[in-house]
């Protein structure tokens, strides 16, 4: 086949092709990998829900509840008491832009666990958050007497070495997620009666 | 020149990172660990590959005046498979390549590759060629992350030999070591071909 001359009508046909046959081909690997991406997306805040709620007690139902812009999991027991909320977080003030946390709230005030849903720092520095060397002490601390803050600003958490910022990121996100829960406690305690 | 030789060029002798000096966007940003260069060298080569199988395909087809915008579409939706295939099964490595993966788009190698070899020549030595600038590339990024992640880290493909909180060279896993680091291999490598 000879080289198409560069005539309107011919690069009009090409340009319209490609893009229509490459439009279709894209279509078709979204709807296939549509249905895996979901899951991964659910897998990883189930697993984060029941990672930061784990105790002695089984969760037997789970309620979802978006209060201003964090999403509370609130978790009740087989008699409908509240056992605790798996708190979805947030801090926009990381080294490398947003810091997502799932933060585990028991019904007496206290931090069970926290969870790293997605950071994007400096490898080998800021996203050492995800070691237990450092989100572990906020394990079964109570933020009315534990200040979320980093030691450098008169708080009560040891930062990251050389990591500061995504530290104080992390405290942030944190404080806000205790905050909301203390705020709305008494709500969550109410709602347990869908049985 | 041989099929053999298109496909070699691209490892050390006309290596895109190493000599041509292409790419240096995502090979500087992605290299923070060996396992995230090794990543994002295999995903552009699979682009690579792909774009230059389709484009010498339609070299005939494709009029001069459009071409550009033409392969772009071609690497550009070669790229979306790409993101969409990783996000579905490796969501890890995924996270962390982000922004990077889009962005192979623009990578000049690829471009680099339709234009000046791909458009001209026949489908099979197009492949090869697509595959050996790739792999080189792959080469050169899995080198460049496993000697930040060493220094930096005290680790190798996650595997850690150093303790947690050893002292390790920070610096290497930061922007001002990738330039640092490539720098040296560079010289490495012009060194060693020059006693050849």
């Amino acid at each position: 086949m000879a080289k198409k001359e560069s005539t309107l009508k011919n690069m009009l046909i090409a340009l319209m092709v490609i893009t229509i046959v490459s439009g279709g081909v894209l279509g078709f690997v979204y709807g296939l990998t549509k249905p895996a991406i979901d899951q991964v997306e659910a897998n990883k805040n189930l697993k984060a829900i029941n990672e930061v709620l784990k105790s002695d007690v089984e969760i037997v139902s789970t309620e979802t509840k978006d209060i201003d812009d964090l999403t509370y999991n609130l978790a009740y027991d087989a008699e409908g008491n509240f056992i605790g909320a798996a708190i979805k977080t947030y801090s926009k003030n990381g080294f490398g832009g947003k810091i997502e946390l799932m933060v585990g709230m028991l019904a007496n005030g206290i931090i069970n666990k926290v969870s790293v849903l997605s950071q994007a720092e400096t490898p080998g520095l800021g996203a050492n958050m995800v070691n237990d060397k450092f989100k572990g002490q906020f394990d079964g601390k109570d933020p009315k007497t534990f200040t979320l803050k980093v030691k450098k600003d008169g708080g009560d958490v040891d930062a990251i070495t050389a990591a500061t910022i995504s530290s104080r990121a992390v405290s942030e996100a944190i404080k806000k997620a205790a905050d909301g829960f203390e705020a709305n406690k008494d709500q969550f305690m109410k709602g347990g009666n869908n049985e | 020149m041989s099929n053999w030789k298109t496909f070699t060029k691209g490892l050390i002798k006309e290596n895109p990172i190493l000599v041509l000096l292409l790419g240096c966007c995502p090979t500087l940003a992605t290299t923070t660990s060996a396992i995230n260069g090794m990543s994002m060298g295999l995903a552009t080569t699979f682009v690579l590959i792909m774009s230059n199988l389709v484009i010498s395909l339609l070299k005939n087809f494709i009029p001069d005046k459009v071409r550009i915008p033409c392969f772009i579409v071609v690497i550009a939706s070669f790229v979306t498979v790409v993101q969409l295939v990783m996000q579905a099964y490796v969501p890890d490595i995924y996270e962390t390549l982000g922004l990077f993966i889009p962005l192979i788009v623009v990578n000049c190698i690829v471009l680099g590759r339709a234009e000046a070899f791909a458009s001209k020549n026949p489908v099979w030595p197009s492949i090869l060629d697509g595959a050996g600038m790739g792999l080189g590339f792959t080469f050169a990024l899995t080198v460049l992350g496993s000697i930040r992640e060493i220094l930096g880290s005290g680790s190798l493909f996650n595997w850690r030999f150093l303790p947690e909180d050893a002292n390790t060279i920070l610096i290497f896993v930061l922007a001002p070591g990738a330039f640092i680091a490539l720098g040296y291999l560079i010289a490495i490598v012009n060194r060693l071909k020059k006693t050849k």
